[in-house]
């Protein structure tokens, strides 16, 4: 059990792409497809330096929201959407080795990465990556994916550490 | 950049619902999904109304509207990735948000392959290490394991192009005169270090042209190491590496020059100048359509007439001939090669012959060249001008028909020409193997049999 709701913590678990949005120098909403990894307590994504712009954005912004809303990329039964807003971190201390601490949640959703990983000569850039690590403090659940209906919310401010 | 109504079209059928995302009142992004239609003729697309009063997009403010795809893979992944990003303001009309978007970005890997949006991210990443250098005080560089470094800066694979025509040249010395297994051994290293000293300074000079941060579909054939462009080395260490090849090289050839006579410097310093001003200015060969003629040179009839002086102390033609299909073969590497390259060429100013020739034009030569290729082996080993024997490199034929079906189907797409470009390097290979074993099988016979049938000789 997390500190997130069981039904939340499901879709996390299973879905291969969700949607990070960030918000640049401006105030504007930049929104990114990225696969989301859940611990039970914090949230991560690793970004590539190739497409760090939103590290720079996180950095001078932490506020994000991740919405998981695609039923194609999500396996868990039966369907929910959610969205989760947070704060998030950019951890960029050890680009080149650093993420691999998350390898064992990605190989779990997409085992081709060790595939890809094997052919880190061929693609080096993409394999200097940056995690993003969100503290969930709020989160919106729509039951059956209906976002017709109004959805539940939960307040987890103060939930994690 | 506003949204074209082709691509408003096309929503529907590449999507199945949209994200909105806005900023909530404590300042926090908040995303939430929906049902969508496009209106391409009216530039609007037509979003189905949320419920619940914290989920509210708000009105006439900028929105992020966002469709993402994937297709899951199960036991591997997922594939069919492709997005739109759409952003402008939302206004309500009968119940539902209309949006007229302003600004597009997206990304859909079947029109921009995954290797060309990682180029194209290069800049990017420079800027971020640059930044987080400045942010931390210590200098942040890529990194890669010392091993793969040197594989992808030397481009280590490629010296089968120096092994084949240095064999050849050896085997065919060895058959008529003799063999010395040192001055053998000399010459593969001062031959490789050449080859490796001419790659690292075509990186050099290509990041100085421009022609690497230019080219963003490099394959693992060509587009050259990119070390210095992704800044895993820098300039200079790469300009230190290339010289110290060189002077390894260099020596090596002096050397072997001391010993075995001094007219190995003929062909020696030919390969060297051929070598520094294949990219290098004033000359550089590559940028006027004359890389292809100065690499056939250099690793066709220099190498082996190098390789049997250095072993019969004396020129003589047959290894001049016998290395021609090698040379040519070796030529239609980097002619296959810069076929991708072209666009990023031609902004660089190299003059290739992919880049002056039509798509009809290039393929031509490429069968054109091939089968005069074999058809040099075939009439050499016939009349005796080279060891009969060699008539088994006809076999490495087949090989170039993979080549000459890609080119004329995907010429224009770097990433399905690359099996071809493999292909391509495996008809040299094994064509400059099946000559060295034909000479084999002829030295073999020779002293195996007191008079050796004409088919064996």
């Amino acid at each position: 059990m997390g500190v997130l709701p069981e039904q939340i913590e499901e879709l996390l678990g299973s879905v291969l792409v969700s949607e990070l949005t960030v918000l640049d120098p401006e105030g504007g909403l930049v929104t990114h497809p990225l696969i989301p990894f859940y611990d039970g307590e914090l949230i991560y994504l690793t970004s590539s330096v190739l497409f760090s712009k939103k590290l720079e954005h996180i950095k001078a912004n932490p506020k994000v929201s991740l919405s998981i809303s695609d039923p194609v990329a999500v396996t868990a039964e039966p369907f929910h959407r959610a969205t989760i807003q947070g704060d998030a971190r950019v951890d960029d201390s050890d680009l080149h080795a650093g993420w691999e601490r998350v390898l064992p949640l990605w190989r779990a959703k997409e085992p081709a990465i060790d595939f890809f990983l094997g052919k880190r000569v061929a693609l080096p850039l993409f394999f200097e990556r940056a995690v993003i690590e969100i503290v969930p403090r709020r989160a919106f659940l729509w039951e059956d994916g209906r976002t017709d209906r109004a959805p539940q919310v939960f307040e987890l401010a103060g939930v994690a550490v | 950049m506003k949204p074209s109504p082709e691509l408003l079209a096309g929503l529907g059928e590449r999507f199945e619902h949209a994200v909105i995302a806005f900023v909530d009142d404590d300042g926090y992004p908040l995303s939430v999904a929906t049902e969508f239609r496009a209106d391409p003729e009216r530039g609007v697309v037509t979003l189905r109304a949320v419920a619940g009063d914290e989920v509210q997009p708000p009105e006439d403010e900028r929105v992020n509207v966002v469709f993402s795809h994937i297709r899951p893979q199960p036991g591997i992944g997922y594939d069919e990735r492709r997005y739109v990003s759409l952003w402008g303001k939302l206004h309500r009309a009968d119940g539902e948000l209309v949006l007229s978007p302003e600004r597009v970005l997206g990304w859909d890997e079947e029109e921009m392959p995954f290797f060309e949006l990682n180029e194209r991210g290069v800049p990017q990443a420079r800027r971020y290490f640059e930044a987080l250098s400045a942010e931390t005080g210590r200098e942040v560089k890529p990194k890669l394991a010392r091993g793969w470094l040197f594989l992808r800066t030397t481009r280590l694979p490629f010296l089968t192009a120096t092994f084949v025509p240095v064999l050849l040249g050896i085997a065919i010395a060895a058959y008529r005169h003799g063999f010395n297994w040192w001055v053998a051994l000399l010459t593969v290293v001062g031959g490789a270090s050449i080859h490796l000293g001419i790659n690292v300074f075509n990186d050099v000079f290509d990041t100085s042209s421009g022609a690497d941060a230019a080219n963003v579909n490099p394959t693992q054939f060509s587009g050259g190491s990119r070390v210095i462009h992704y800044g895993l080395v820098g300039m200079r260490s790469m300009a230190l590496l290339g010289t110290g090849f060189y002077i390894v090289g260099i020596g090596i050839g002096v050397l072997l020059a001391a010993l075995r006579g001094w007219e190995l410097l003929w062909v020696g310093v030919a390969g060297a100048l051929i070598g520094v001003f294949y990219t290098a200015p004033p000359l550089r060969l590559v940028h006027r359509g004359l890389g292809e003629i100065a690499v056939a040179v250099g690793f066709g009839p220099i190498m082996a007439l190098g390789a049997y002086f250095v072993q019969a102390r004396h020129y003589a033609l047959e290894p001049l001939l016998a290395s021609l299909p090698v040379a040519i073969l070796i030529a239609l590497i980097l002619y296959v090669n810069e076929i991708p390259d072209r666009p990023a060429d031609a902004v660089a100013g190299k003059r290739t012959l992919p880049v002056r020739f039509s798509k009809d034009t290039v393929v031509r030569g490429y069968d054109a060249a091939v089968l005069l290729t074999f058809a040099l082996i075939a009439v050499f080993a016939v009349t005796g001008l080279t060891a009969r024997p060699t008539l088994l490199a006809l076999l490495a034929a087949p090989l170039a028909l993979p080549v000459r079906r890609a080119l004329r189907e995907a010429y224009d797409q770097p990433y399905a020409l690359m099996p071809a470009m493999g292909k391509n390097i495996q008809l040299h290979l094994v064509t400059g193997v099946l000559l060295v074993v034909g000479y084999a099988i002829a030295i073999v016979a020779d002293h195996a049999l007191s008079n050796p049938p004409f088919f064996l000789s």
